[in-house]
């Protein structure tokens, strides 16, 4: 597989690792009132698409950015690639 | 420099680099090299910019270039961070000057004995580094580094010359392992008919 | 006389060169050019092995790749390599090859009496006959079924050749150098792409070679060498033969195996035999041909009985006839081509059988129009074939060789590597590549169905200029070399409708038509089942000329149209590939990079033995002269840095610079316990969970700066805690200031540990810093400097519960360090000591590591439960609290000591309770860790037991039914040594 780097352009997947579904990106707040039932879910829960899918790599043979990477699960086709702290300052995470 | 008792061993173990010529290739082991990654603050990037441009003579490259002059090298490594190099018998306080440029602006780590450096130049080059890295060099023009995996190790190569000369870092524990990898190779290439754009 | 069927003349081979070889002990003479095959058939030698299962006797069918039955064991030794196709081994000097599969000679086999016992050896027959008794299945049927089973035999011995791995990037990837692919690379290298020509031959020009065909009028070989030479003067087309592309993977990815040295007698010094490339293609183009496929009919099995495109490669190509007198069996126009083509070679026709009534007639030969070949004769090789001719009669044919046509199968394998299906296309009746195509590939030629030699010419160029296209590149198509265009010209045919006999469909694995009509019969009719269960297209040729013909007969049988039936899954290698060239240099030493600490080569020195920890070799122990047993060495070694000072490598701990204005807040997010506070100049230990609680490293924190720490982490963690930091810093918490960078290698970092150590390090350490209690304590770090000024890192902490301290400098002077320490502490005892006395002295002090933190334990189980910052949010901390995650009765960490100091205790026994049962329903804990303590003077473990905390005290049992001990162990807090921890506050 070709993983499409936003900066540094095609290179092999295998000098990357594979995390999972880029919904880990969107961690609870472990301070809040329903902090264990949404660790939980964080923890445990994952969506398994047949189709588009979000999920994360690390380019650790590369320039250790993390990667939000779109595939399709079923084709192997990679829609779109993108650096994680964009994706994670999309979505309002910040510090 | 420290007036120490202590004499440094290369990364190969020895006191004197090692260095091994087969078929038109050379390949040497460079110990002479200071190294300190700099990595920028968040919010400073003109700060940076500018306070290590001071030191080092040249802006800092954007990705996967190098940039040099006079004693200095610096190469971009990951986003907002790059490695300075230097001669090490006269910069081996590297990562002070360095901080004491950029101060606030950016994080300095000495990286000097993090890494072994080979230094690989011939005709084959190209086809010593195809039987190692998934790296696409013939497309890759001089002054630029590329990190990747070679016999599993993450390195960085960087091209010196298109075609003919080439710099390999590579986790210094590992050297032996990584020489070897490149002498092997070399050693392969050494018979092939052709070199591959 | 040599060489008996060698033609007059003509060929692509060097006939002014000799080479010499034997086949089962007898010497033959080639030429250069020659594959073993057309070396053997030129020599008279039509038997080349036998069969699978019923040991029958079987020549070559094919010409190349696609052979199911010639089959041999080629060179010697440790290079003996089994199951090498005869059809594509390039003929060198001095070759040897064997038979396979037969005992005691080729031409007489004992098992050839499994072809008699055939009615029961028929498809299932191991699912129906080796049922019962269920034991005799190991001990009996298996041994027997795979010693008359099978082909060649392995060497056994270790591979004496060495295997490549390479990578290579392209704009084209051209899959086959026949027509289509030559004028595909010549279209796309003139225009400057960079263009990989890969052809699995060792002669580029695919079936040109095999064939009489002129283009602009002068022989196809010339318009051949033309193109090759140019390809050759382009800079930026890569031409490689003996290049086999075996698969296509995601996003352009090809595999290909290059036989560098396979047509060598041995590799040259540091020549790979194999390469096996990974292809980085932007565009690819499957130039691969096709194969043509046989008929089924009574007994078409026997040396002699070829593909007819075979039998016209071998005298075009190598001058080699199968037989003097020839016959051919077809349903198309092609087999007329084979007949012609022999004719002209001055073979005698015996006659074409063609099965179409309105067959094309020859003023040279006879032609039987509407006529089948039922029958064939011939014990090792064919002397005749039975003709039932178009009135009904039946005619016998006395030829030594038949060509059998059945039509041509495009090479669609690529085409379905990811998945998709070919199409059937009843012009050709064959499957033709579909229409979902791995992106980026496209098809040319007779791989996409287009059979005539123009046609391959004009899609191979045009495919080309698609190709670019795609990419930008202008390019325009070269004048391309008029040739024949002719229609396919075939009538569907797949097997003759006879009882009698059997017809072969798989020739490698022994299946026949009237398997496909037994599975068709047992209900085993989906393509998927009618595979396994006669094994059909699962031998090692993956049934290139068989699959087809037993889906048109499954076709036939069910009532579908063939493309209803489907194919079954193509899938990579599309040939054979050696495990030797996927392992590549991964072997033996090179399995994996070794990591050497800085002291290695003094370690060495010092007799060390070395042991593995992940991809680093420390030294394990430093045994003395006179020491006969390692734990005396390892004894020692504790006993010196308890009661004097040792030194030991630390090194490979995971080290991580963590820097920026919000390093401590990271920190204090990362650990579950506060870092925030720590002080400048101090180092604090920190646990790290996983965020479902579990315990997932533990290290240490030294805050060098307000906005400077560094990180320790487990040896084998180091890698993964790096990758977590940098999740956390990018994925979670993306605006934090701070910056992470490994440097594990850039410091050697020694352990100095035991009461003597502040004294030992007084002699090496600079006096500008300041070591005793009170301006050094316990959890202190400086930078400082040593041995008269070189820099160097100073952390105040224990592993082993004594006064320790460990000293970093850069990695180019541990060596030197580690001499300096051993000659300054000579007077105080100074000892070199190794991982098992680490390990020995830490679980003295009962410090946790590897076999307790395993990601299956928590916190609280490692009694630091009170760590867990409740008062911040930090990685793991929520789901840490869940009560439960210790287990029904909460797990805790302990000491064990045996009753009997005598007694062992053995990492991996259970803990039971005294007077239980030895159940599983009984278990109430386990041994993590042991060791023979020596400051104990007995065995001693560290272990979880349920409510372990409270049960200080209590004797349990510790067992390991696996090694036979039931041992009596005390329960004691899990501190054998200095439990109040006054040693290292020193």
């Amino acid at each position: 597989m070709i993983i499409p780097h936003p900066l540094l352009g095609p290179r092999d997947a295998q000098e990357f690792v594979y995390l999972g579904d880029a919904r880990l990106i969107d961690r609870p707040d472990g301070l809040a009132e329903d902090a264990a039932d949404a660790f939980h879910d964080y923890a445990y829960l994952r969506d398994n698409p047949a189709g588009e899918h979000q999920e994360l790599w690390y380019h650790e043979q590369g320039d250790r950015s993390w990667l939000v990477v779109t595939r399709d699960t079923v084709t192997h086709r990679i829609l779109r690639a993108e650096l994680a702290s964009d994706v994670a300052r999309a979505q309002g995470r910040s510090r | 420099m420290p007036d120490h008792a202590l004499l440094p061993l290369t990364a190969l173990g020895a006191r004197t680099p090692r260095v091994d010529s087969v078929g038109g290739l050379t390949i040497t082991e460079v110990p002479d090299v200071a190294l300190a990654s700099l990595a920028c603050r968040r919010g400073c990037d003109a700060a940076l910019a500018a306070t290590a441009e001071a030191l080092l003579g040249v802006a800092l490259p954007p990705v996967a270039g190098w940039a040099g002059t006079g004693p200095y090298g610096v190469f971009w490594t990951g986003p907002g961070q790059w490695m300075v190099e230097a001669p090490y018998a006269t910069h081996e306080d590297l990562p002070d000057r360095l901080k004491a440029v950029v101060d606030d602006a950016g994080s300095v780590t000495e990286q000097s004995d993090a890494w072994v450096r080979f230094d690989v130049e011939g005709e084959h080059a190209l086809a010593l580094f195809e039987r190692l890295c998934a790296l696409d060099l013939g497309r890759m023009p001089a002054a630029t580094v590329q990190r990747t995996a070679i016999d599993h190790l993450g390195c960085f190569v960087q091209c010196r010359e298109a075609g003919r000369r080439y710099g390999a870092y590579g986790p210094r524990s590992a050297a032996a392992s990584l020489h070897h990898a490149l002498l092997t190779a070399a050693r392969s290439v050494s018979r092939d008919r052709k070199v591959f754009p | 006389m040599s060489q008996t069927n060698r033609l007059a003349g003509g060929g692509l081979i060097d006939r002014s060169r000799v080479l010499t070889f034997t086949f089962d002990g007898r010497t033959y003479q080639g030429h250069p050019g020659d594959t073993l095959a057309s070396a053997l058939l030129a020599n008279g030698v039509r038997l080349m092995g036998r069969s699978f299962k019923y040991h029958r006797p079987r020549g070559p069918l094919s010409a190349g790749s696609e052979e199911p039955n010639a089959l041999v064991e080629l060179r010697d030794g440790a290079r003996r390599e089994p199951n090498t196709r005869a059809t594509t081994a390039e003929l060198f000097d001095g070759l040897t090859a064997r038979s396979q599969n037969r005992w005691p000679s080729l031409r007489f086999d004992a098992l050839a009496v499994n072809d008699r016992l055939s009615t029961f050896l028929t498809a299932g027959f191991y699912y129906k006959t080796f049922m019962w008794p269920r034991s005799f299945w190991e001990k009996v049927y298996e041994p027997a079924i795979r010693k008359a089973a099978g082909l060649g035999r392995l060497s056994m011995q270790d591979d004496p050749d060495v295997y490549d791995k390479g990578f290579l990037h392209c704009d084209l990837l051209v899959i086959g150098a026949g027509p289509a692919g030559l004028a595909a690379a010549l279209t796309a290298g003139r225009a400057g792409a960079r263009v990989i020509l890969a052809d699995e031959d060792f002669r580029l020009g695919g079936r040109l070679n095999a064939e009489t065909l002129t283009l602009d009028d002068a022989p196809a070989a010339d318009w051949v060498a033309a193109i090759l030479a140019e390809l050759a003067s382009l800079p930026t087309v890569r031409v490689m033969p003996r290049t086999t592309v075996v698969g296509a993977f995601d996003h352009g990815v090809y595999g290909a195996v290059e036989r560098v040295a396979d047509h060598l007698p041995v590799p040259e010094p540091g020549m790979p035999r194999q390469i096996l490339w990974r292809i980085y293609s932007r565009r690819a183009l499957l130039c691969a041909g096709a194969t043509e496929r046989p008929i089924a009919f009574a007994d078409n099995d026997r040396p002699g009985i070829l593909q007819a495109g075979a039998l016209r490669a071998y005298a075009n190509r190598w001058g080699a006839a199968v037989a003097r007198r020839v016959a051919v069996f077809t349903n198309s126009d092609d087999g007329h081509r084979t007949a012609r083509d022999l004719h002209a070679h001055g073979l005698e026709i015996a006659a074409v059988i063609d099965v179409r009534s309105d067959a094309p007639r020859s003023p040279d030969y006879e032609v039987l129009a509407g006529a089948q070949v039922v029958g064939t004769a011939g014990r090792l090789g064919l002397t005749g074939i039975t003709v039932r001719t178009a009135d009904g009669g039946t005619r016998k044919v006395s030829c030594g060789a038949l060509g059998v046509s059945g039509g041509w199968n495009p090479a669609v394998h690529l085409t379905c590597h990811q998945g998709a299906r070919p199409r059937w296309d009843a012009a050709i009746a064959a499957f033709v590549p579909g229409p979902d195509l791995p992106p980026g590939l496209a098809v040319a030629g007779a791989a996409a169905g287009t059979f005539s030699t123009a046609g391959a010419l004009r899609e191979g160029a045009a495919g080309a200029l698609a190709a670019l296209a795609d990419l930008g590149v202008a390019a325009t198509a070269p004048a391309l070399p008029r040739a024949e265009d002719a229609p396919a010209g075939i009538t569907a045919f797949w097997h003759v409708a006879s009882d009698a006999g059997r017809a072969w469909l798989d020739q490698q694995n022994d299946v026949t038509v009237k398997d496909v009509k037994l599975a068709h019969q047992e209900g085993f009719r989906a393509v998927e089942h009618l595979k396994r269960y006669t094994t059909l297209g699962m031998a090692t040729d993956q049934g290139k000329t068989s699959n087809m013909g037993a889906l048109a007969i499954m076709a036939e049988l069910t009532g579908k149209p063939i493309p209803e039936v489907g194919t079954t899954m193509f899938r990579p290698p599309y040939t054979p590939v050696a495990l030797g060239t996927l392992a590549g240099r991964s072997r033996g030493d090179d399995f994996r990079p070794r990591r050497l600490t800085p002291t290695h080569a003094w370690a060495a020195e010092q007799g060390a033995v070395f042991v593995e920890v992940g991809t680093w070799m420390r030294a394990q122990y430093f045994p003395r002269p006179g020491e006969t047993h390692w734990r005396q060495t390892v004894d020692r070694e504790v006993l010196a840095v308890r009661s004097a000072v040792g030194v030991c490598d630390v090194t490979t701990l995971g080290k991580i610079d963590v820097q920026g204005t919000d390093a401590a807040s990271f920190l204090d997010r990362i650990y579950c316990n506060g870092m925030a506070k720590l002080a400048v100049g101090r180092v604090r230990y920190g646990l790290m969970l996983r965020e479902d609680g579990m315990a997932k490293d533990d290290g240490t924190a030294a805050r060098l700066a307000e906005d400077h720490f560094v990180v320790t982490t487990t040896t084998a963690n180091a890698v993964a805690v790096f990758r977590h930091m940098e999740f956390c810093r990018q994925c979670l918490w993306p605006d934090l200031d701070v910056q992470v960078i490994s440097t594990t290698d850039a410091w050697a970092q020694i352990a100095v540990a035991g009461p003597r150590a502040r004294d030992l390090l007084r002699r090496v350490v600079d006096p500008t810093t300041d070591l005793s209690n009170d301006a050094f304590p316990f959890m202190a770090c400086a930078a400082v400097t040593v041995c008269g000024g070189l820099r160097a890192r100073l952390f105040r902490i224990s592993f082993s519960g004594e006064l320790a301290y460990e000293l970093a400098v850069p990695a180019r002077y541990g060596d030197a360090l580690v001499r300096a320490l051993m000659a300054a502490g000579a007077d105080l005892g100074v000892t070199p000591y190794g991982t098992e006395a680490l390990g020995v002295l830490r679980i003295e002090k009962g410090h946790a590591a590897g076999n307790e933190i395993n990601g299956q334990t928590t916190a609280r189980m490692l009694g630091l439960g009170r760590m867990v910052s409740s008062k911040k949010d930090s990685i793991g901390a929520v789901l840490s609290r869940r009560e439960a995650l210790d287990g029904p009765v909460p797990l805790r960490l302990v000491g064990l000591r045996p009753v009997n100091p005598a007694d062992p205790v053995v990492a991996g026994a259970h803990l039971l309770a005294r007077g239980a049962p030895t159940t599983a329903a009984s278990d109430e804990g386990w041994v993590t860790s042991a060791a023979f303590s020596p400051h104990v003077g007995s065995a001693i473990g560290l272990g979880f037991l349920a409510g372990g905390e409270g049960r200080i005290g209590e004797i349990v049992r510790a067992v390991d039914p696996l090694g036979g001990t039931d041992v009596a162990v005390e329960v004691v807090v899990p501190h054998f040594v200095d439990p109040d921890g006054e040693k290292l506050r020193a």
